[in-house]
């Protein structure tokens, strides 16, 4: 497969949120806003990138018994890597995005894409892999983020556009499954009409 | 390559060697950064809470273990006269966990102004209580807590809630009562 | 009193599922039955109060003596998924009987972000042990109380004519968000 073809379907075809329904906590969990949503879904693309790139180098020289426990230790220290440079230069969005952030090393994407993918690839592929899922993912949470923002606080990236207080449901928790179920089924209905 | 146990366990034991050295190198790195963004953070907060002042705060503190948090008293001065204390404070009972204010006595005990330094409310709710001018700092501002009922109004008290944050306000109150009752305990 | 303020605020105020969004995926993923709803929440409340036992004594005469705290993700998520594995190997050996009720969610535990997400938190809230495990144990309840109630109404949910693009996973968290909210009234409890 064609590295450009690697890269693009993890953007719609195989987007890790609307088709996948993998790393629902932070998708659920950050989105109050579309800031909030952007943030989380860079950081998780660079977890991702870096420990794809990692694994598809060190494939050939683990053991296959401990490859699952290799793979933690080495998502486990990148995510550690985006904390520290996290907290020094952007300790506003380190402070809100809270537990989320050392939750990245439990995202099913991050393993699942070690797994299954760089495990058995080369670097520019998993490169490749890593940045479109990655991609892929830091857009649907910011859609949904905006979403959630615009409906409930009417505002979009901070801006108010609205001098009132907005249907205040969808920034709370409710709100959150809610306005991913919608788009979901938006999602389908866009995919069943493609076909 | 082969699953032999030597092999396996030389293998997990080079890649967390390799990755905790890596992620200590980053922390020697970080370490300075995330100290200075935190010491500018405190400092830019006391610069807003207090009036204008020639000595460093940070170097003229008063630290006070409470119940799992920590009070911290920054006091300000114009040569030689105190012109007023800064006081870090904190409550656990936010909506969404801990809240931590600095809050700004001149010393008679008027609040002159307040700053949020942490806190994880709801956005657009409660989180409202970090913009400036909103109800809670207006409700405050130029005021002495001693003539003020230092309650919610929906609850008799003085005090404006922001809109639907009812919780997140009255832990904002409760944090500023902690801190007022430290501040006396240095002026009396 | 303060024990109770945290069990009713980790069951129902501030719940693991409803309100902090974590451990969505089996939440999502073994909630058809009733019956296998009951048996991960037990597998959870199990793991979660030795991994909250874990984290504390791992944080506080470890990490913080040697002043390596900014190690925790790692040391957390790697002592948790090894402890996963000797619970299994050891009920399996102690309690077959056990080992058929909970074997099955064992292995999926490990990547429920639950169990990493309490044991930070818990450090985070700087509990002590005693606090911790009441926490870690609460949690586990609150998660459990939420997927067994999930579970009932999705076993309904089998039965109504849904709209097609909203069969499966979108009905699912409409039906969460609506749980969401009705477990926002207990907000003011705490």
């Amino acid at each position: 497969m064609k590295n450009i073809e690697i890269f693009t379907r993890g953007i719609i075809r195989q987007n890790p949120v609307f088709v996948l329904l993998l790393g629902m906590c932070p998708t659920l969990g950050t989105t109050t806003s579309a800031i909030n949503g952007m943030g989380m879904g860079v950081a998780t693309m660079f977890v991702l990138t870096m420990s794809n790139i990692a694994i598809s180098l060190i494939k050939n020289l683990v053991p296959g018994k401990v490859r699952i426990p290799a793979y933690i230790v080495v998502i486990a220290s990148f995510v550690t890597v985006l904390q520290l440079v996290m907290e020094a230069y952007v300790p506003e969005l380190y402070n809100t995005l809270g537990v989320f952030i050392p939750l990245i090393v439990v995202n099913c994407i991050i393993l699942g894409r070690a797994e299954a993918f760089a495990s058995k690839n080369n670097v520019m592929s998993s490169t490749m892999d890593g940045l479109g899922i990655g991609i892929g993912f830091t857009l649907s949470l910011t859609v949904l983020g905006a979403v959630r923002e615009i409906l409930g606080t009417y505002s979009i990236f901070g801006f108010k556009f609205a001098d009132t207080d907005g249907i205040l449901i969808f920034v709370l928790a409710p709100g959150a499954f809610i306005a991913l179920a919608y788009l979901l089924a938006l999602f389908n209905k866009f995919k069943a009409k493609l076909k | 390559m082969e699953s032999t146990l030597r092999n396996m366990i030389l293998t997990l034991f080079a890649i967390t060697f390799v990755g905790s050295c890596a992620v200590g190198a980053i922390y020697l790195l970080t370490k300075e950064p995330i100290e200075t963004a935190k010491k500018e953070k405190v400092s830019n907060a006391i610069g807003m809470v207090v009036p204008e002042f020639t000595n460093d705060p940070s170097e003229d503190t008063i630290v006070e273990e409470q119940d799992g948090g920590q009070l911290i008293v920054y006091t300000a001065k114009n040569g030689e006269d105190v012109v007023g204390y800064a006081i870090e404070t904190y409550t656990n009972n936010g909506f969404s966990g801990d809240i931590k204010l600095m809050v700004g006595f001149l010393p008679d005990g008027t609040i002159h102004n307040i700053q949020v330094l942490e806190q994880n409310e709801t956005p657009g709710l409660g989180s409202k209580m970090a913009d400036p001018g909103n109800k809670l700092i207006v409700s405050f501002e130029g005021k002495k807590p001693s003539e003020l009922n230092m309650r919610v109004a929906k609850e008799g008290g003085d005090i404006d809630a922001l809109t639907a944050s009812t919780i997140s306000s009255k832990a904002y109150v409760e944090a500023v009562q902690r801190a007022y009752d430290k501040f006396l305990t240095i002026v009396k | 009193m303060e024990y109770i303020l945290i069990i009713i605020g980790a069951i129902f105020v501030n719940n693991v599922v409803l309100a902090q969004f974590l451990g969505i995926c089996p939440f999502l993923g073994v909630s058809n039955k009733v019956s296998t709803a009951i048996g991960m929440g037990a597998a959870v409340i199990f793991v979660l109060t030795i991994a909250s036992i874990a984290a504390y004594m791992l944080q506080y005469y470890i990490l913080v003596p040697l002043g390596i705290e900014f190690m925790q993700t790692i040391v957390f998520i790697l002592v948790i998924a090894a402890l996963v594995q000797m619970v299994e190997i050891i009920i399996k050996k102690i309690s077959p009987s056990l080992y058929q009720a909970l074997g099955v969610f064992l292995p999926l535990i490990t990547t429920n972000c639950a169990v990493l997400g309490v044991a930070i938190l818990l450090i985070q809230k700087r509990l002590i042990l005693l606090e911790s495990i009441t926490y870690a144990v609460a949690t586990a309840a609150g998660f459990m109380l939420a997927l067994v109630l999930f579970a009932g109404i999705r076993e309904r949910l089998e039965l109504e004519d849904v709209p097609n693009e909203l069969k499966g996973v979108p009905i699912a968290l409409v039906t969460a968000g609506i749980l969401a909210m009705a477990f926002m009234g207990f907000s003011g409890l705490v």
